[in-house]
């Protein structure tokens, strides 16, 4: 990505620039003559001025308010330190560094920043809202909900609505980082913040633009840096005590030693300063200060690409040590609504028995039944239905081509006095018969997410040990989708509140738990566990509340991602903490037995800052799959 | 009244704690969250200091950074 520099970016690095051409012709010329101290100083001075003003000049202010401990303040002295103790060339380049890793600490940032705002692309410039028969373009924070808006090829939908004309592709690769549209006809729900691909269409707006999705997507990614994982909270403490200490040890440092081997001698104190002054210039933890929130900054942004939307560094950090996962079932794991699993005709085809079944069951709404006219093939001639009867809690008997023809469950069978049987498969089973003599039955179940399998085996391989599945469902039901995904446990038949005590009793066992729900219901016990991850949260207003993670589309195998992206951030966090600390304490430590010089030094500030900074952009990367 | 101030020129994290810090410590301030990622800081006080309260703030904000400009 092409990144421009602001105006006082390319200020600073054309300062550097310019200076670092001057300290190099000045030294060349103090190497090849021998001049005077004095001239070497005014020599050296105007390149450490060039590329130092600004940092003396906020240096001095800090000052005068007191703050001694400033970054630039401490600079200031390590730098003029340096100068007195004849460092020349030292002094300007310390300088120079300096400045040089605070224009690359600012354009790593800036292009952080923007990289996470072109996620802010969806946010929509304008709406175009029929008025009186007229169009007019407003800002979509001027359209009220029931209000019809046009919406063009190409343009983002800017609000909430309900399709009430024309057909369309829609593209929610920016909400979800789903790449395939999808067809959009009259009737059909449109969601602000994507993008409408082929079609004119009109839509009446279900809500304000305060309350769109784009809008709740919008804050939420926004206020996520603001919630700090413990360790940027650690770092801030840190850093609060590492400079005043360090600061404190140059200037012991520098009194002590010398008084106790010969206060007498000069070039004693000079050697004790030169040592101090090492410390003063590895004294600011920038690098950590830095990189952890850029780090997660990044981890978060990332995430959003994918579709994951984390709402903070702390939920970030929860993640990636989650040893549990418990899932709800329905809408999580399975599709949420029912569908034909297998047909086990006697004595008649599959086609003829499914035919039968669907004519009979074709004026009835009810889930079962739409699933059964949803698996016959072809055209449902409704006119072949005669008289129904419903046979409460039990089935109907239905009159399809003159004949009669019982449908329903095995009680139904048993009462009629059917020859039939049970079937070996677990689910919702519908018995056909004509009169007495049994056709057979249909195997209807809540179908199961095509990725859910591969969610529960990425999270094993995750090292997640244990995953559990809680439903209201029947245990037989349950038991079996728990079977073909390989859940370790199965908690069935709960009511709502068991949910919240059963999660409790799974908490209380140790480990860290995230709850994956739709965001229906489940409020409590996302609010309860450790992370609590709502999923197909597109459209959902909810679950965007009352979840820590939301995955903007429905596939659970993007929960596995979410945890490898995390781990991936906190990866990144640990290594420049321990590898920003570890070169300092040695610098210091070699500091103080006279090993370490002011070059080794600027490494350790400069250096340390530039690598920390490159390491932390890492986590903007996308994931490999 | 809670806003946001788009802040200019905000180079350091450190800062952006310290600035914090500092605004955190004025009358009226019932809080305040200086965002150095976002380039951002949001302000809440009671609506009739709120004015005086943002002087104050971007007063101090100048204090610790000359360079940082509140864009309001």
């Amino acid at each position: 990505m092409k990144y421009k520099l602001t105006k006082k970016q390319r200020k600073n690095r054309n300062r550097i620039v310019l200076a670092a051409v001057t300290l190099v012709a000045v030294w060349l010329l103090a190497e090849l003559t021998d001049l005077p101290w004095w001239c070497a100083i005014i020599m050296f001075a105007i390149p450490y001025v060039i590329v130092g003003y600004d940092v003396l000049r906020t240096a001095f202010i800090n000052l005068i308010h007191g703050q001694v401990f400033d970054e630039k303040f401490l600079m200031m002295i390590a730098t003029i330190g340096a100068f007195a103790t004849g460092e020349f060339p030292e002094a300007t380049a310390v300088m120079l560094f300096y400045q040089v890793g605070e224009l690359f600490q600012s354009i790593a940032v800036g292009r952080s920043r923007k990289s996470i705002a072109s996620l802010m692309d969806i946010r929509p410039d304008y709406a175009v809202v029929l008025r009186e028969g007229e169009e007019v373009t407003v800002s979509p924070e001027e359209v009220a909900i029931g209000e019809t808006i046009l919406i063009r090829p190409g343009e983002k939908i800017p609000l909430d609505g309900r399709i009430i004309d024309g057909t369309t592709t829609i593209n929610a690769a920016a909400l979800t980082g789903e790449s395939l549209p999808a067809d959009k006809v009259a009737g059909d729900s449109v969601i602000s913040g994507t993008l409408n691909l082929t079609g004119v269409i009109k839509v009446e707006t279900t809500s304000n633009f305060a309350e769109s999705t784009v809008s709740k997507i919008l804050e939420l990614v926004e206020n996520s840096s603001e919630k700090k994982a413990r360790v940027e909270n650690f770092i801030t403490r840190f850093a609060r005590w590492y400079t005043p200490l360090v600061v404190i040890s140059a200037l012991l440092l520098t009194l002590i030693p010398p008084l106790f081997i010969d206060p007498g001698c000069g070039a004693v104190w000079l050697k004790w300063l030169k040592r101090a002054l090492v410390f003063l210039v590895v004294s600011c933890p920038c690098a950590l200060v830095v990189s952890v929130p850029l780090t997660f900054f990044g981890g978060i942004g990332g995430a959003s690409k994918e579709g994951v939307l984390i709402k903070g560094a702390n939920y970030l950090e929860a993640l990636a040590g989650i040893d549990t996962v418990v899932f709800d079932k329905t809408g999580t794991l399975t599709k949420g609504h029912f569908a034909v699993e297998d047909v086990h005709p006697s004595d008649i085809s599959v086609d003829d028995l499914l035919d039968i079944a669907s004519a009979a069951e074709s004026y009835s709404s009810h889930p079962i039944a739409e699933s059964i006219i949803n698996a016959h093939k072809g055209h449902l001639d409704k006119s072949r239905l005669g008289k129904v009867e419903e046979i409460a809690g039990k089935g109907i008997l239905a009159e399809v081509d003159g004949q009669q023809y019982y449908v329903g469950n095995g009680a139904l069978m048993e009462s009629i006095g059917a020859n039939w049987h049970e079937c070996h498969l677990t689910g919702t089973i519908i018995h056909v018969s004509c009169g007495k003599k049994y056709l057979g039955h249909i195997v209807i179940n809540d179908e199961i997410k095509s990725d859910s399998a591969k969610a529960i085996s990425e999270l094993k391989k995750l090292g997640v040990h244990k995953t559990v599945m809680l439903t209201g469902d029947k245990r037989s039901v349950a038991e079996s989708v728990a079977g073909k995904l390989g859940i370790d446990e199965v908690y069935a038949e709960l009511l709502p509140a068991d949910k919240v005590s059963k999660l409790e009793e799974l908490l209380s066992a140790g480990g860290r738990l995230a709850f994956v729900g739709d965001g229906i219901n489940d409020a409590p016990v996302l609010t309860r566990s450790d992370v609590g991850i709502a999923m197909g949260a597109l459209g959902s207003d909810a679950a965007i509340e009352s979840a820590d993670v939301v995955l903007m589309d429905d596939q659970p195998s993007k929960i596995a991602s979410a945890i490898r992206l995390s781990r991936k951030t906190m990866r990144i966090v640990w290594q420049n903490i321990i590898f920003a600390l570890g070169v300092k304490l040695i610098i210091l430590v070699l500091g103080a037995l006279g090993i370490a010089n002011m070059w080794i030094a600027v490494f350790g500030d400069v250096g340390v800052l530039i690598i920390a900074i490159l390491n932390a952009m890492r986590s903007m990367r996308r994931i490999e799959k | 009244m809670k806003k946001v101030f788009e802040l200019e020129d905000l180079d350091c994290a450190h800062c952006a704690q310290k600035m914090q810090d500092a605004v955190a410590k004025l009358e009226g301030v019932k809080s305040v969250t200086v965002n150095f990622l976002a380039q951002k800081m949001t302000l809440e006080a009671d609506d009739d200091v709120f004015d005086s309260v943002l002087k104050k703030a971007v007063k101090e904000i100048a204090k610790v950074e000359p360079d940082c400009t509140v864009v309001l």
